[in-house]
């Protein structure tokens, strides 16, 4: 009996990184970023660091855009991929 | 001890013994008095175990479930429309491969509405990938029930034990009580506070085929455990020298035996292969029946009954007859009529005995 496929660990993009189906990607104007850690709080994929300020990590990020939204210093733009 | 027990109280006499930690169920005729006796247990003091009152037969099966993830013995039971609410619990009991045993007083479901005994609550339980063993007397009810406890642990696959509606579990007949010491819980895994691991989540790719896939060959690989402790997967009567043979389940097959005595008196040589389990199927014994086989069926399908679909899957031709649907239960004399027919030929593929 194999019980790996019932059990799954929290880890960086459990479900495996994005590739290359993503088509808009969330930016962070550094200049405007005040740190306060909303995005942090709000992203579903638990793929924002905030030390001074936000850094996203595009290898799991799906491009959601829930941290756009809830940014309150609209420090985040979704740019189109390439 | 002998004790005079409906098949409802033997079950509960043998969870007693087994001590669940923790028993969850919702009432349903014809199974409440199940979890009626066994509640005046847990009042009384006689039966430490923990007792959930749920909303519905869905919870009573999500709290064993949950309860069995951290390592407690469990038990619930359920009927018909119980059992039809509480589906969906019972694929990811199965599926997550967690020791659960669960009491099932076969019951039709409506419409028409209907609380008499049939089987088609009892087979829809086919593909979930639990055991399910069928019960013919009090007595087995309690043996069936006890054993399921450590079946199920053995395996780390849910047991059903089925009793009919009424006929059995409403019905008193003298039951030897077995007292054992139960061996502590055995199971694949436990999940305890502290663990960092969630069970079930999404998964993706092979990780379902695989697990589905282990389920049906330990399923299947239960049978020969199933035949060398807990009393085997069928009962043969009088088939060592048949040319004839009558496949049942349940508590008609007493009456089918009553039949086949009546042929037998008259130099018939006919004999009964009763299903004490019908998952796994016992498919090697019925391969090895007689040439000419009858399969009584209380359950249907828009093909033939339900056990007549699966005695052919095993390739072997058979008869079928479909009675005791919502309790329209055929008597001795019908159930012999019907074998004298089959015997002399005169049975057509597929019969309801309305």
């Amino acid at each position: 009996m194999r019980l790996e496929p019932l059990f799954s660990r929290a880890t960086a993009g459990s479900a495996g990184e994005t590739g290359s189906w993503r088509n808009f990607k969330p930016v962070v104007d550094l200049k405007k970023c005040s740190g306060c850690k909303e995005c942090f709080y709000y992203c579903p994929e638990g793929v924002i660091e905030v030390r001074d300020v936000a850094r996203i990590d595009y290898r799991f990020c799906k491009g959601c855009g829930v941290c756009q939204m809830v940014c309150r210093q609209k420090a985040i733009t979704m740019v189109q991929e390439e | 001890m002998k004790k005079l027990l409906t098949s409802n109280e033997a079950v509960a006499e043998a969870v007693r013994i087994a001590k669940p930690d923790v028993i969850a169920a919702y009432p349903i005729t014809p199974q409440s008095p199940i979890v009626e006796k066994l509640s005046e247990m847990v009042e009384s003091g006689k039966l430490d175990s923990k007792f959930v009152r749920v909303e519905s037969e869905h919870s009573a099966m999500g709290v064993v479930i949950g309860a069995a993830t951290a390592g407690a013995r469990v038990f619930t039971a359920t009927s018909s429309h119980g059992l039809a609410y509480m589906y969906e619990m019972c694929w990811w009991a199965a599926g997550s491969r967690l020791p659960v045993v669960m009491a099932l007083a076969a019951r039709s479901i409506g419409a028409p509405w209907n609380i008499h005994g049939d089987h088609l609550d009892l087979m829809s339980m086919r593909d979930l990938g639990w055991i399910i063993s069928v019960a013919e007397n009090a007595q087995e009810a309690f043996d069936m029930t006890l054993n399921a406890f450590l079946l199920s642990e053995d395996v780390s696959i849910p047991v059903a034990v089925a009793i009919d509606g009424f006929t059995m579990s409403h019905t008193a007949e003298v039951v030897k009580l077995r007292q054992i010491d139960i061996p502590p819980r055995k199971q694949a895994y436990r999940i305890l506070p502290g663990m960092e691991v969630a069970l079930n989540a999404v998964t993706f790719g092979e990780a379902r085929m695989l697990a589905r896939y282990d389920l049906a060959r330990d399923l299947e690989n239960s049978a020969d455990l199933i035949e060398k402790k807990y009393g085997g997967l069928v009962e043969e009567y009088r088939l060592e020298d048949a040319d004839y043979a009558v496949v049942v389940t349940g508590g008609l097959s007493g009456d089918v035996k009553d039949a086949v005595d009546m042929l037998r008196d008259e130099g018939v040589k006919i004999g009964v292969m009763r299903l004490r389990f019908i998952r796994p199927f016992p498919k090697k014994a019925v391969r090895n029946l007689p040439p000419q086989v009858l399969v009584v069926d209380r359950a249907n399908t828009d093909l033939r009954g339900v056990l007549s679909v699966e005695v052919a899957a095993c390739g072997v031709d058979n008869k079928n007859v479909v009675a005791g649907i919502g309790g329209r239960y055929p008597t001795v004399d019908e159930l012999y009529s019907c074998l004298r027919r089959f015997v002399d030929g005169r049975l057509s593929d597929v019969e309801w005995l309305i």
